[in-house]
């Protein structure tokens, strides 16, 4: 190997570097990162519309069923500044659980529980998709989650 | 340009490699046909399920596996077959070879009939537990031992040459083609066991229920490398082949050799980078799979500085000046050496298949774009780009060397990658700027989002599917081109003696390899690193599981035992 091409080496190694050294920053100093293994949440077929489970005004909880070819709850209501802790469990083959817009991108794959924790400012609609192909009708299954100041308002 | 080495080849060795070479490129018609389909589905021509008796998703799973799976095993063992003893200057040992494709052949056939037959529309990725027909899984399975023995068959030449060349370096063809297949082998053993041992049983209906997060554990054991073992071929026809066809000389033989060997350490324990979004597995794993996903990005940044360096000395040599003037000075359009313009073309489609999947690659970004349409519009650029045309233009080239016959509509032949570039960049805009969008890939949008009639419409996506079939139009018809430049060959008579003939390269750094000639110390530092990355995935898929799933065909949301008993019951 020439000068060059060791020069080229170490500037392909310093890129790689920075470009993993920064992935590192985001998770740990923002919080931004992927789902884990969850080992204390057995998979469920009943779902769960969002409930308290704490005494926290904005803090609920949900979980989701994926089936062919629907989610269950097909719509999640929270009002703004909502944080959720999202369980998403499958009850048949293999799903995705992708809410547009959001970095919130899951899959949910039967004998496992996918976790994670979603937190909404804006009012507004947003459409959640099955992205991973599901069967026969795979393209129809889709659901809401609706952000609205009035949502909440028939429990207070 | 010297002219190259011509060997001569046996008759059953020149019928094997052409069988091996014609039957991939016939279905690949069926596979871009059922690209075709895709496009016109996704853009909202077609608003049905099916089309001409093809569903979309039947016809989905026939284009990855005919192209993705099918066509490139093929065209590695074929071009293995032919190179490996070309450039030891060896016979190819006939029996096994044969066996070897007589096995993929039936495997092909029989997973072909289970998709046409609407058996197995699962899907290339053939998550379980969606279950395909038995034929489905056994026909993938012969196709892959298939493939294992061809490579078995080579490595008795390989010792026989190492002992006959003490102290020489092997050619770098040759290492070039046991680095893809000694990937190809750690990899495709998961892939076989997660089929052997977990699918078949249960599609036969022998075990009830299997265990899903493992056997996706498994399938991208396999899926990663996989892309490699396309890749690899390329990297080989580029380091040994693309530096003669500009005029040149290899720029450094001592960089090639380290590139093949860093993909052989760092192709396989990079799995889970395609599960970033997947419960039962933690994110520490997930972690350490990205590290070494940027690990396998090292070799291909070493390999564009050193190809750049081929082509310009290359170009200087036919007199380039300045700075910039040999990227201008390059044989692009020569019909003489027609095989430059599949290769360069390629490796310009690559530039933004590289960079593309260095996103893919980056942990918690990678949920931006997780199975949205950005991830087929990236691996376009990648399978669909350098390892199609490389492979499409050495097809060409063995079609028109074994058979002895001049290529036809060469001008043409040279028009077809350059078409395919506009149509990919295309094609792959369109896809990857809806995937920013939240577009999902593998879906048949014509049913839903892009159907003004539905409760799902979106008429945001509307733009970019159009760019898309736009661009998958073209690529058809750069296809149609290729087929007419090849069955036109093919069927032409002979115009001169057959023989085997490759345009290899010299080095122009040929220094001694020193620890690069010995694969073992590759091979088995592989092996640990792969322990290392697998064993915590292991415990987690383990740990995060509690129950195994029964199967499902895919157009019905009752599990198939149920339904069975249902039959059965009076």
């Amino acid at each position: 190997m020439d000068r060059i091409e060791k020069t080229v080496m170490v500037i392909a190694i310093l890129l790689l570097v920075v470009f993993f050294g920064a992935i590192v920053v985001a998770a740990t100093n923002y919080g931004v990162d992927v789902p884990t293994c969850v080992t204390d949440r057995k998979p469920f077929v009943e779902s769960a519309p969002p409930f308290k489970t704490s005494d926290q005004p904005l803090r609920y909880e949900v979980h989701t069923v994926a089936r062919m070819w629907m989610f269950d709850p097909p719509e999640i209501t929270v009002p703004p500044g909502a944080e959720i802790d999202l369980y998403l469990s499958s009850a048949d083959v293999v799903h995705g659980f992708h809410v547009e817009g959001t970095n919130t991108n899951l899959m949910a794959v039967p004998g496992a529980v996918t976790y994670t924790r979603l937190k909404f400012d804006r009012e507004g609609t947003y459409r959640v998709l099955c992205h991973e192909y599901c069967g026969t009708a795979h393209h129809l299954m889709a659901g809401t989650i609706v952000v609205s100041h009035t949502a909440m308002e028939g429990e207070q | 340009m010297n002219a190259t080495l011509k060997l001569p080849v046996e008759p059953w060795a020149r019928r094997l490699v052409l069988l091996e070479i014609a039957l991939p490129v016939v279905l690949l018609v069926l596979g871009i046909y059922a690209g075709l389909l895709q496009v016109l589905f996704r853009a909202g021509v077609i608003q049905a399920a099916e089309f001409w008796g093809w569903e979309y998703y039947q016809a989905l799973t026939l284009h990855g596996v005919v192209n993705a799976i099918v066509f490139t095993t093929f065209f590695a063992v074929a071009f293995g077959n032919a190179l490996v003893p070309y450039a030891l200057g060896m016979k190819l040992p006939l029996r096994w070879a044969w066996v070897s494709g007589i096995m993929m052949i039936v495997g092909t056939l029989m997973a072909a009939w289970a998709i046409l037959a609407g058996k197995a529309s699962v899907l290339y990725t053939f998550y379980p537990p969606l279950m395909a027909h038995p034929f489905f899984y056994l026909g993938a399975a012969l196709l892959i031992i298939g493939s294992w023995i061809a490579f078995f068959n080579w490595i008795p030449l390989y010792l026989r040459w190492r002992r006959e060349h003490p102290g020489e370096k092997t050619p770098l063809a040759v290492v070039g083609m046991f680095a893809t297949f000694i990937v190809w082998l750690i990899a495709t053993v998961a892939v076989a066991i997660e089929v052997v041992v977990l699918l078949l049983p249960w599609s036969l209906g022998w075990t009830q229920e299997v265990n899903v997060p493992l056997a996706r554990m498994l399938f991208w054991f396999f899926g990663h490398p996989l892309v490699y073992f396309w890749l690899l071929p390329a990297y080989t026809m580029y380091y040994t082949m693309l530096p003669r066809l500009s005029g040149g000389k290899l720029y450094s033989d001592k960089v090639a050799r380290l590139v093949f060997m860093m993909f052989i350490l760092f192709s396989i324990p990079v799995g889970a980078h395609h599960q970033f979004a997947e419960p039962a597995i933690s994110s520490g794993s997930k972690l350490l799979h990205s590290f070494l996903t940027f690990a396998v990005a090292l070799p291909s940044l070493l390999t564009a500085f050193t190809l750049a360096a081929s082509l310009e000395y290359g170009a200087r040599q036919r007199g380039a000046r300045g700075l910039f003037d040999w990227i201008v000075k390059q044989p692009f359009f020569s019909t003489d050496g027609w095989m430059f313009s599949y290769l360069i073309a390629g490796l310009i489609i690559f530039i933004l298949g590289g960079i593309s999947g260095i996103i893919n690659a980056s942990y918690s970004m990678n949920l931006l774009v997780h199975n949205t349409s950005w991830l087929p519009g990236h691996f376009h650029l990648t399978v669909a780009g350098p390892v199609l045309l490389a492979f499409l233009g050495m097809s060409l080239h063995l079609l028109a060397t074994y058979t002895g016959k001049e290529i036809r509509l060469k001008r043409l032949a040279v028009a077809v990658p350059y078409l395919w570039l506009i149509g990919v960049f295309t094609f792959s805009w369109g896809l990857m700027r809806g995937g920013l969008h939240g577009e999902p890939r593998r879906t048949n949008l014509g049913m839903s989002y892009l159907n003004p009639d539905s409760p799902f419409y979106h008429p945001e996506w509307k733009l970019y599917v159009t760019v898309t079939m736009i661009g998958g139009i073209i690529m058809t018809l750069a296809m149609i081109a290729y087929f007419t430049v090849f069955f036109a060959t093919a069927l032409r008579s002979r115009t001169k003696e057959p023989a085997a003939e490759f345009p290899l390269s010299e080095a122009y750094h040929d220094e001694p390899a020193g620890a690069l000639t010995n694969l073992r110390p590759w091979v088995i530092t592989a092996i640990v690193l792969i322990v290392i990355a697998y064993t915590p995935m292991v415990r987690d898929v383990l740990r995060g599981t509690f129950s195994n799933a029964p199967g499902y065909e895919p157009h019905n949301p009752a599990p198939v035992n149920q339904i069975e008993q249902l039959d059965t019951s009076p």
